[in-house]
């Protein structure tokens, strides 16, 4: 469980943001991929937790999925590939390691007052 | 009470990119000494720390190796890594359950191992927190042993997908495990196409020579490759 660590990055992150802006956080926009590592229930139970105590407690955090998107060598286009587990082309089933977006973990936007 | 709209600040960071940058730091470290570096992840209980016993008293003769290892508190892999008698450091993690860029810069901090081939690095035992941290490594490995089960890839993508090389371990178990070779070798593939995967048993010393002649060939590739 390493969810706790990124959420309390999360918030560092976006206090600067807001901070140096003197703004306030109501929430946290993010991008998040099948392949970051990171479990996306265990991240936004671990977000309010990580909150606490700073000025960003009470804000939300707003978790968009990114589909895992490889490279297929063969239609020579970029494709959601068929799972995590089988990295393939779902058009022509070609197997291919060139993973274009899977691996997102980061802020895109902030909610600020 | 103020009925205030928030509006939107656009910001686009990567979450871990304090880690990515002092990842990027220590490859070029690493690079400027002609260290390569090599990581190991694993989940508890795959023989890691055994077969890199083995590498470092194969490569200690032709090469100055050493190696970080990540512990929890409660373990001491450094310990029976000294058997080797490489130079040898714990860095102990407390609870947490991977390295993180940091925490390799830290730890070589002050230690004097004169300049070195190789540097493994051996990672807490854990499958899933070590996929998301670089370490300025060149080569993950991910290992994966007889004991096992061979859906190991299929329940851990993420990791199987962030490493470089699997290396299946414990091989001289794989009769009595009933460890099916093949299915495991399909599964690595169906997760990380292409990707490279050695057969090894510390125990006997089958798949080592191949090993260790593999590692040894990636180092001279990256010298070369820094050379030009
Ligand atoms: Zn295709």
């Amino acid at each position: 469980m390493h969810e706790l660590s990124i959420a309390m990055s999360i918030v560092e992150m976006a206090q600067e943001e807001a901070q140096a802006r003197d703004l306030r956080v109501t929430a946290v926009h993010m991008k998040l991929g099948p392949l970051s590592g990171v479990v996306k229930e265990a991240l936004l139970s671990s977000y309010g937790i990580a909150c606490d105590g700073t000025p960003l407690e009470g804000s939300r955090l707003l978790i968009e999925d990114v589909p895992l998107e490889v490279f297929c060598p063969t239609c020579n286009a970029s494709r959601t590939a068929v799972s995590m587990q089988w990295l393939a082309c779902p058009e022509c089933g070609s197997a291919t390691p060139s993973v274009i977006h899977g691996k997102e973990l980061e802020v895109t936007a902030l909610e600020v007052v | 009470m103020s009925s205030m709209q928030p509006r939107l600040l656009e910001v686009r960071k990567n979450v871990l990119k304090q880690n990515d940058i002092m990842a990027r730091v220590l490859r070029e470290r690493f690079r400027a000494q002609g260290t390569f570096v090599v990581s190991l992840v694993s989940s508890p209980g795959t023989g890691k720390t055994t077969l890199l016993e083995n590498i470092l008293c194969l490569l200690r003769g032709q090469f100055r190796v050493a190696a970080l290892v990540g512990d929890l508190a409660t373990e001491n892999d450094a310990a029976r890594l000294a058997r080797s008698q490489a130079p040898v450091k714990q860095i102990t993690t407390g609870t947490l359950c991977h390295l993180e860029a940091a925490m390799v810069q830290n730890a070589l901090e002050g230690w004097d191992t004169g300049p070195l081939d190789f540097l493994f690095i051996e990672n807490v035992g854990n499958l899933v927190c070590p996929s998301s941290y670089d370490l300025g490594e060149n080569l993950r490995f991910v290992l994966l042993s007889v004991t096992e089960g061979e859906d190991k890839p299929l329940k851990y993508p993420t990791i199987f997908n962030s490493a470089d090389v699997a290396v299946i371990t414990k091989l001289d178990l794989a009769a009595a495990t009933e460890f099916n070779i093949p299915i495991a070798l399909a599964n690595i593939q169906a997760v990380r196409p292409g990707m490279k995967v050695f057969q090894v048993s510390a125990k006997s010393g089958a798949g080592m020579a191949e090993f260790i002649h593999f590692l040894s060939e990636q180092r001279s590739a990256l010298r070369s490759a820094v050379a030009i």
